[in-house]
């Protein structure tokens, strides 16, 4: 599988007057193209830290992280979206206005550009709101404009700061379900952290645990659930208590 | 599941309970007394104003009385010489507080995207608001001559400080993840202001401009105290010199209908932006 992003001893520390703050310290791993990679960790391990350094918000103080083997701040952004815990729709745009925010910032709005948002908004049950206020949606529905915001960039990575931490649990499941499907459709690779252990199983191939502060690498456990299963299917597969029991139990020593 | 709410709000229109309608005439009722006393304290006032005048009790010379302003300001309509100072203290008002409004604005935008000069710049901005700016109004009679320039500037020296300082307090209290979402889709700095900064901050202006447009009225009346041949703040000024009374308590009564009328339309001007949101 090709390598889309690889992280070579990646070291970051915060810096205030009273001190530095190590936030992540020798970090090793890759993401292959298609894939969904989840990071777990106890909070304040430097989870968000660890996806401003892949989103090139921030540069690394150590290590390098190459995206498709070139460095990450030569060649800019555009290939890599992020999407963060809350979704930040704006109140004086409509839900379109909204989603096309990525484009209209980057001078890319074209009538495809258009077409092509329009076409995910129908896909997506929002094309019947897309004249509204972000108010008058639900939780998961603001979610999902969210994230079409995001694809409209195409971008090919993705990254999820624990993007459903903000919703009640119901929800949470339905848009964890429907976002970890619609990603799979659209054949992106995507980066999730989180802080919830059944949320990592159920959406990652591969789950990356990292240690208290300053985060390392602890363990990467690979979970191994046939492909056609929904994120929501996965919670109700036989395994999934394994793979959540193992996640847990290495969580516990870290 | 928006449909099913909105009709499940329609039936409550259709169908209202009796504690819902008991509720809504309380609060009607509540909505209509109040403002039957706010009528009732200014009838009373008036009336109690005008009688004491007429009985004798207080000189009308000095305390005018309300049939004595509003004959005096028939004369002065038919004349239309309060016609010619009421436009000229409004348009400077106006103009003021529009020069107040915009250069707040680009001054505010500047410093934002200049972090190092607005902090070196901030204990200016403060004394400079804290300072009572009557006090600037004789110095700039000097510098500037007794013509409408001396007003205009003082009555935006009394609003413009504060308006910077209050402008870039909301300008930095913008959430930092919004700021981040715009970088994450590639955007600049200049992207943050026009596409987060600015529209996130179009309430607090208002509630800015608001607070403004009476602080601009105070400033001009001011202004016309010392540098003006027109106007009711020189007609106030004239009044009291020449015990016309009549002329400062109609001039005072009319200041207060005119900011009440500015600081209605711009109250609207809020309430339609809202709308639209």
């Amino acid at each position: 599988m090709e390598k889309l992003l690889e992280l070579h001893s990646v070291g970051y520390s915060y810096h205030t007057l009273q001190g530095e703050t190590p936030a992540l310290s020798n970090i090793n791993f890759t993401v292959h193209r298609g894939e969904f990679v989840a990071v777990v960790g106890p909070s304040g391990c430097g989870k968000t830290t660890l996806l401003s350094l892949l989103s090139g918000l921030l540069e690394p103080e150590h290590g390098s992280i190459l995206l498709y083997g070139q460095k990450l701040f030569e060649k800019g952004s555009g290939t890599i979206g992020y999407m963060l815990q809350h979704d930040h729709l704006f109140e004086w745009r409509t839900v379109e206005q909204n989603v096309l925010l990525g484009p209209e910032i980057q001078k890319k709005l074209t009538a495809r550009k258009r077409e092509e948002v329009s076409d995910m908004l129908k896909t997506y049950g929002l094309y019947r709101f897309k004249d509204a206020r972000p108010s008058q949606l639900s939780g998961g529905m603001r979610q999902r404009a969210a994230l079409i915001r995001t694809l409209a960039l195409n971008p090919e990575l993705l990254l999820l700061d624990e993007p459903f931490s903000a919703l009640d649990y119901q929800t949470r499941l339905t848009v964890g379900d429907d976002i970890g499907t619609i990603i799979k459709k659209e054949h992106k690779t995507a980066v999730l952290v989180t802080h919830d252990l059944a949320e990592a199983v159920s959406l990652g191939e591969r789950v990356i645990i990292l240690t208290k502060r300053p985060g390392t690498i602890q363990n990467i456990i690979p979970i191994g659930f046939p492909a056609s299963l929904s994120p929501l299917e996965r919670r109700n597969a036989p395994e999934f208590k394994d793979y959540f029991n193992q996640l847990w139990k290495e969580m516990n020593e870290t | 599941m928006s449909e099913l709410s909105a009709a499940r709000k329609k039936q409550q229109i259709r169908e209202l309970s009796a504690a819902q309608k008991n509720y809504l005439t309380a609060q009607k009722k509540h909505k209509v007394t109040v403002r039957l006393g706010r009528f009732l304290l200014f009838a009373v006032f008036l009336f109690i104003w005008e009688g004491a005048a007429s009985a004798g009790l207080i000189d009308s010379f000095i305390f005018s009385s309300p049939s004595r302003v509003a004959r005096c300001f028939t004369e002065m309509l038919l004349d239309r010489s309060i016609l010619v100072h009421m436009g000229i203290t409004l348009s400077e008002t106006v103009v003021s507080f529009g020069l107040v409004t915009l250069c707040a604005l680009a001054v505010t935008i500047f410093l934002w995207f200049h972090r190092r000069l607005s902090e070196t710049l901030e204990p200016c901005l403060v004394i400079l608001n804290s300072l009572p700016k009557s006090a600037l109004a004789p110095l700039l009679i000097v510098w500037l001559g007794a013509s409408w320039r001396t007003i205009i500037i003082t009555g935006m020296s009394v609003a413009l400080f504060g308006s910077i300082l209050s402008l870039y307090t909301s300008f930095s209290s913008v959430d930092p993840e919004k700021i981040k979402l715009i970088y994450t889709l590639g955007g600049r700095k200049s992207h943050v202001m026009t596409k987060v900064i600015l529209p996130s901050n179009i309430p607090s202006l208002f509630s800015i401009m608001k607070v403004n447009i009476g602080l601009c009225l105070v400033g001009v009346v001011i202004g016309e105290f010392i540098a003006a041949r027109q106007g009711l703040g020189y007609l106030i000024i004239y009044g009291s010199q020449v015990f016309k009374l009549d002329w400062v308590i109609m001039s005072i009564v009319l200041l207060c209908i005119m900011a009440m009328g500015l600081y209605g339309l711009l109250g609207l001007a809020e309430k339609r932006y809202l709308k639209r949101l």
